[in-house]
């Protein structure tokens, strides 16, 4: 079929503009595969999170901040261009023009142009340094602006103009706040909030200036500028923000006369058309009923509706989508001070009542508004704590009848209050308003096989907006879960009804030796890869037998049996302990010899040691006897057990090391070698401050200080990078390797399979202060048996390879075949930069017939 | 051109070379010269007790199927590919979690001696 025929028979969308409710639309439109969409976008960047701006100034990159990758985007099959803005709209011919002169043909087109930040005409406010609160862009002139300004003034006082003057105060001005308003954030609270909240921001140092109308803005004394108010007073400031509320950007379909509302705005009905209907316009810059809705949950409602609407989707009873308003509560935290807002918040429907609570005292401030029957929540204003949000918002939406004294709902009598479960939420009660993600919604994600919440929320987008249902998402699910009675199975597989730690307490309770045994009075059928390496490894931390011992070798993994990690060819790569990194050069030229000698991929690791790689089962006892002849033993790279202590030079070379960490690298190194464990281990020892060993980031991290070691455990790279916590500080050299001892045997006795210690330290109840409580003041009474158990490992040591290479039965194994003494022609090399590879399937060499299907292929081409 | 007219039972090796509950490899060679691996499973503890099937893992593309680890999933006896887990049933050869699937031969053990047919 013609893919490019295919391509000219869609149906063409042009949607312009990439903020973030332009890009929901795209995402939703994007299911149906009937529609070529492009996108034009006037900014340089695509869509990205302006809820979550501000958090720019706290580290966030523009990258995390993105919504979509241009790759994305060509997954979706969705052509876009950036800096692309367009600047003509032809409604017979169809097509829009941007301002390079292209042109691009529509069947439909989206307008999803959002919103500019209103510049009250205020003389002097088009200098330097005054500036607005909306893009990327306008977040780096801003920090720019910052590195030379002292004082900052934020002109308005609603929800953006709060969350600006957080930005200007985290960049490390003086900040005002000037509101022309009696009280801040006016549309979304009452007075009385205000009130509260202006006391709690300014304890914060955030200057309130309510009240205050700016006539012009002149040269300053002490600052940049001064800002001249009516009442005649003045404040001095170096930057200025305007932030006065938002203006639709509707200068496109004004130019090119589609309907527009008499303050603005595209006008639309409920499925988003505007007066030309193969015209939608979705977002801030669309006005539906005379409104327009400043948030993105309404701007997304209107995303999907567009998009069903084009796509002809319609309801059961072939209704069309509609757009019919959306509840504009809000729910945030300002500068620190939480702040909520539902429904009627000002009591604006006739007959309504309020009932109020306020603790000046604490800072806390709530009020709900309440039909004349005292039946229904009408409204809600919660500054200080807004843990009753929730519950509030679920009356509101879902019409609840309220409790007979509905003042219950606000108080803080936390044992009277009545509560509203999520049970007696209906089905179409909203959960998440940004992606209108119903109860019903999440049921039914469970319905269809997700198993926790995790997957509930990738599955229906809950809790992926705002982030405000978060909460609210999990006890939802969590209430589903339990009531279809899942408890999260902790079965390692289906031979064993039990989890790692319930096997290891069975193991060392009932003196078990071997699988046959533990299998036999505690599993069924004959084991898998799961439970046998499992039972492989809790063996060999409880009883330290040799792992290749006959009853122990069928259950070990490939790596383990062959001392070895398998490659992606079938061969082994070989990983002598180089304990702490330092090596003789003797040592180092017995490595380099013995590559060459067998031809082997060498490689210096991350863990400070050297990997050959390519080695062939059948070589890996005569290498393994040349190493060990140089005094070499085994790395344990094969093992879940400990790797590598990565160590600097300390205080023996280094100018700054304030201990000798190279030999407490090498002393734990030795200490710990082939302990088994539920996965790796990996230690850093730094020898100062510096850290220069990246200690932090190891499972045990030792750091010295003036007075000893500081202790940090649980920390990881890899795919989840986590920092060790600091468990102890200053401990002499017994200490530490006392706890160490105990920590990492209650890991190997309570872990679960495959885990390393940074989840195992997160998923312990009581997590660090827990574990201090076990390991230092021994609250459970166990760390006489801890350490005792840990002396029986540490005396028990042996080196694999060497007891290996002593028994010719073990060594059968070793042997590629049974019944031949050929190798596997199957492996083969090629050289790359100087060195073996394996070879890729073109590169290889017909050799051997392998597999049955080819078989046939094979013989007749021969 | 396959050899399948002149197929008998032929001896591998002894049966003491076998290892309980885990796997080895055989090389077979038919009359033309092809080779042909296989890998031979002692599970003394389930039905047929032993099993033979083609070394070579087709979704990892590697020879290394008898150094897998062997067991039964819902009373199936597999081997576990040690390059990339998945089970191949050692009755049927098929794969469990994708369309694949591996050569089966037939194998038994006559007065200590293990046997294929090919």
């Amino acid at each position: 079929m013609n893919t490019n025929k295919q391509l000219l028979s869609k149906a063409k969308i042009v949607v312009v503009g990439n903020g973030m409710v332009g890009h929901h639309f795209v995402e939703e439109m994007a299911k149906n595969s009937d529609y070529q969409i492009t996108v034009l976008s006037a900014e340089s960047r695509l869509a990205y999170d302006r809820v979550h701006l501000s958090e720019y100034f706290g580290g966030k990159t523009a990258e995390d901040l993105a919504m979509t990758t241009p790759e994305h985007y060509d997954e979706l099959g969705v052509t876009f261009k950036t800096n692309a803005k367009v600047i003509k709209i032809d409604k017979v011919a169809k097509c829009v023009t941007t301002e390079s002169g292209a042109t691009y043909h529509y069947d439909k087109l989206i307008l999803a142009t959002g919103s500019y930040p209103f510049v009250p005409p205020i003389p002097g406010k088009d200098q330097d340094h005054c500036l607005v609160y909306r893009t990327i862009d306008d977040l780096e002139d801003i920090a720019n602006s910052a590195k030379v300004s002292k004082v900052g003034v934020v002109i308005g006082g609603g929800l953006l103009g709060l969350e600006a003057a957080n930005a200007i105060k985290q960049l490390g001005l003086q900040t005002h706040v000037v509101e022309f308003a009696p009280q801040l954030m006016g549309v979304q609270i009452d007075g009385g909030g205000g009130r509260l909240l202006k006391s709690k921001i300014e304890e914060l140092g955030v200057q309130v200036h309510t009240s205050k109308a700016t006539n012009v803005i002149e040269k300053g004394d002490s600052c940049r500028y001064k800002l001249c108010f009516n009442d005649g007073s003045e404040l001095e400031t170096d930057l200025i923000l305007f932030s006065a509320g938002i203006r639709p950007y509707d200068n496109l379909a004004r130019e090119f006369d589609l309907a527009i509302g008499e303050r603005g705005g595209i006008v639309v009905n409920n499925q988003c058309q505007t007066s030309d209907v193969d015209i939608y316009a979705i977002g801030e810059c669309a006005l539906w009923n005379n409104f327009i809705f400043g948030l993105v949950a309404p701007g997304y409602a209107m995303a999907k509706v567009a998009a069903k609407h084009i796509g002809g989707v319609t309801g059961t009873n072939g209704e069309l989508a509609e757009f019919t308003g959306a509840d504009m509560s809000t729910k945030l935290k300002l500068m620190g001070v939480e702040v909520g807002s539902i429904g009627d918040a000002h009591g604006k429907t006739e007959g309504s009542l309020t009932y109020t609570y306020e603790n000046q005292p604490e800072g806390v401030y709530k009020k709900i508004v309440v039909s004349s029957d005292k039946k229904t929540l009408l409204g809600a204003v919660l500054i200080g704590d807004t843990s009753d949000y929730d519950t509030l918002l679920q009356y509101m939406l879902n019409a609840i009848e309220l409790p007979e004294a509905p003042e219950g709902l606000i108080l803080p009598m936390a044992a009277d209050k009545p509560t509203l479960g999520v049970d007696a939420l209906p089905d179409t009660a909203t959960i998440c308003s940004c992606h209108n993600v119903t109860k019903g919604d999440i049921i039914a994600a469970i319905d269809c096989g997700a198993v926790d919440v995790g997957q509930v929320k990738s599955d229906t987008k809950a809790g992926s907006g705002c982030g405000g249902c978060a909460a609210l998402v999990k006890s939802v699910a969590d209430n589903e879960f339990e009531k279809r009675g899942l408890v999260v199975k902790k079965d390692i597989c289906e031979h064993f009804a039990y989890s790692r730690k319930e096997l290891f307490d069975i193991v060392s309770v009932e003196k078990i030796k071997t699988f046959d045994e533990l299998l036999s009075s505690h599993g069924r059928g004959l084991g898998c890869e799961i439970c046998k390496p499992v039972a492989a490894s809790v063996l060999a931390s409880v009883w330290n037998d040799y792992i290749l011992k006959k009853p122990h070798l069928s259950l070990q993994d490939t790596n383990d049996t062959y001392l070895g990690n398998m490659q992606k060819d079938g061969t082994y790569s070989v990983v002598p302990r180089i304990a702490g990194g330092e090596i003789t050069p003797d040592k180092l030229i017995v490595l380099g010899q013995v590559a060459k000698k067998y031809n082997l991929y060498t490689k210096i690791t991350g863990g400070a040691r050297v990997d050959l790689f390519g080695a062939r089962v059948e070589q890996l006892p005569p290498i393994w006897q040349e190493l060990i002849d140089a005094g070499f033993e085994t790395g344990h790279a094969y093992g879940k057990s400990l790797r590598t202590v990565k160590s600097c030079v300390g205080s023996t070379w280094c100018r700054y090391g304030v201990q000798d960490s190279m030999s407490m690298a090498i002393d734990l190194e030795h200490r710990y070698k082939g302990l088994r464990a539920p996965h790796k281990i990996k230690f850093g020892v730094s020898g100062c401050t510096r850290e220069c060993a990246e200690a932090q980031g190891k499972d045990i991290g030792i750091i010295a200080t003036e007075n000893g070691w500081n202790l940090f455990v649980g920390g990881n790279g890899g795919m989840k990078p986590r920092h060790g916590d600091l468990f102890a500080t200053d401990l002499d050299d017994e200490t530490l390797v006392k706890y160490i001892d105990r920590i990492l045997m209650f890991y190997v006795q309570t872990g679960d399979r495959l885990q390393r210690t940074s989840v195992w330290l997160e998923n312990l109840a009581g997590g660090l202060a827990y574990l201090q409580d076990v390991i230092m003041k021994d609250s459970l009474g166990i760390t006489d048996a801890l350490e005792e158990q840990m002396a029986t490992i540490v005396g028990s040591y042996q080196c694999e390879w060497q007891t290996t290479l002593a028994d010719p039965e073990a060594l059968k194994r070793f042997q590629p075949f049974v019944n031949s003494d050929k190798g596997d022609s199957n492996i083969q090399f090629v050289t790359e930069r100087e060195q073996i590879r394996p070879a890729r399937d073109e590169e290889k060499i017909a050799v051997t017939i392998i597999d049955a299907t080819e078989k046939e292929a094979v013989a007749e081409d021969a | 051109m396959t050899t399948t007219t002149n197929k008998t039972w032929r001896t591998i090796c002894d049966s003491s070379d076998l290892v309980k509950d885990s796997g080895i490899c055989a090389l077979l060679a038919d009359e033309a010269g092809n080779e042909e691996q296989i890998a031979i499973f002692h599970l003394p503890n389930s039905e047929e007790k032993i099993y033979a099937v083609g070394n070579y893992d087709p979704i990892g593309k590697a020879n290394v199927l008898y150094r897998g680890i062997v067991g039964c999933i819902a009373d199936e006896p597999v081997v576990a590919s040690p390059l990339y887990k998945q089970h191949f049933s050692l009755k049927t050869g098929r794969c469990l979690q994708e369309e694949q699937s591996i050569a089966v031969y037939d194998i038994r053990i006559e007065n200590e001696q293990v046997q294929v047919f090919y």
